[in-house]
């Protein structure tokens, strides 16, 4: 039994102290919250969208203002909060919103040209028919 | 499948299944980890399926249901105690075998839900464990030294002199300073690629803030390196030997480490 608890492939020789009973809580937190296999379970919390990893945690975890050059940008891809993409899409927006304008007012301006010219086309009918009486 | 929604409706002093870590079955034969406490001090046991076992522990649905979670976890007291009642249980686990460390608090509400993430996980779990096996993660922190006094701050000695002399001594300080900067950049790099000789991969990690390592000199490499079984000792003794070196710089080195930083595989820019 004492074969198969070695296991196969011998284990690291003369194992120093683990890190799990020395190491500090800063080392310990860099890992536990940061790294490791994100997979989902039942229980549903985005460590990121926890509080305290904005304030003091995220000072251990990640220094914020080394994140970006880290490559640690989640923000940035997110399209609620990235500036870019808000900037992009208000572009787009923007754009949309003239073009629907345009053809709003030329829709408007044909239509009140249409409307004023059959006025005038009764008026001048009207003037006619009084002339003609 | 609506087995989650009626599951949430659990009572209070239901148990919650908290998962720290996979590995591969035949590695890790027994069914629990003897006297090894989990993050609620509870004992620990294993999970099989299709070659793959997690190690779990039943946890109080009070603390770790997702309300309670998110609220304990402000509170850095219950975090510390399952920070590293996690790492106690990937450390022991990682004694024994190759293990892939799951990210603190992934909690299921029951085996079941477990099962499903297995089923769903296995063929990447199983490549990484393929990746990792044999291989152990050491860390590797280098600091700058106490400082040169001379590089902080104007000098108050000479204050008298003119405006000229004030800039020159303002100029020479600033060149100091960038030529001990480039210096410890240099060392670090050194430091850096030589241990990357005796790794396969590494993993640069953000520097630690100098407001929360608590101690003097700022850290200039926070690095993950991952070394194989039979190469652990050539790399402990380099990582030994730079510790010992004179220019200012201090080499900290800390593992062996179930391989966190490298349970993802190295993204491609």
């Amino acid at each position: 039994m004492d074969d198969a608890l070695t296991g196969p492939a011998g284990r690291l020789p003369a194992p120093p102290p683990p890190p799990g009973a020395s190491a500090n809580l800063a080392d310990i937190l860099e890992r536990v919250l940061d790294k490791g296999v994100v997979i989902a379970g039942d229980i549903r919390i985005n460590l990121l969208d926890i509080e305290l990893l904005t304030v003091k945690l995220r000072l251990v975890v990640v220094s914020v203002d080394k994140a970006k050059e880290m490559g640690i940008d989640w923000w940035e891809h997110d399209p609620a909060l990235s500036p870019g993409t808000r900037r992009r899409d208000l572009g787009a927006e923007n754009e949309r919103l003239k073009a629907r304008i345009a053809a709003l007012e030329s829709q408007e301006t044909q239509g009140s040209q249409e409307t004023r010219g059959s006025q005038e086309t009764r008026q001048i009918r009207a003037a006619q028919e009084t002339q003609e009486e | 499948m609506t087995d989650r929604d009626t599951a949430a409706g659990s009572g209070p002093d239901d148990a919650l299944l908290y998962a720290y870590a996979v590995a591969r079955d035949a590695d890790l034969p027994e069914g629990e980890l003897p006297g090894v406490a989990g993050a609620a001090r509870e004992p620990v046991r294993a999970v099989r399926q299709q070659g793959l076992v997690v190690l779990v522990g039943s946890v109080p649905a009070a603390e770790f249901d997702q309300a309670p979670l998110r609220e304990r976890l402000e509170d850095l007291g219950w975090l510390e105690r399952v920070a590293r009642g996690h790492q106690r249980v990937v450390d022991a686990a990682a004694a024994r075998a190759c293990v892939l460390p799951l990210r603190l608090a992934t909690v299921y509400r029951d085996e079941r839900g477990l099962r499903r993430m297995l089923a769903a996980g296995r063929s990447e779990l199983d490549a990484t464990l393929d990746r990792l096996d044999g291989r152990a993660e050491w860390a590797v922190k280098v600091w700058t030294g106490p400082g040169r006094p001379a590089a902080d701050g104007p000098r108050p000695r000479g204050s008298g002199g003119s405006g000229r002399d004030y800039l020159a001594r303002r100029g020479a300080e600033r060149r100091a300073r960038e030529a001990d900067r480039l210096r410890a950049e240099e060392a670090v790099a050194h430091v850096h690629a030589a241990l990357l000789t005796l790794a396969e991969e590494a993993r640069l990690h953000p520097p630690r803030d100098a407001r929360l390592s608590g101690r003097p000199g700022r850290n200039l490499l926070n690095a993950a390196y991952l070394v194989r079984r039979e190469r652990t000792r050539a790399f402990r003794s380099a990582a030994g030997a730079f510790a010992d070196r004179r220019d200012g710089l201090r080499v900290e080195l800390s593992g062996p480490w179930a391989p966190y930083s490298f349970v993802a595989p190295r993204e491609t820019p």
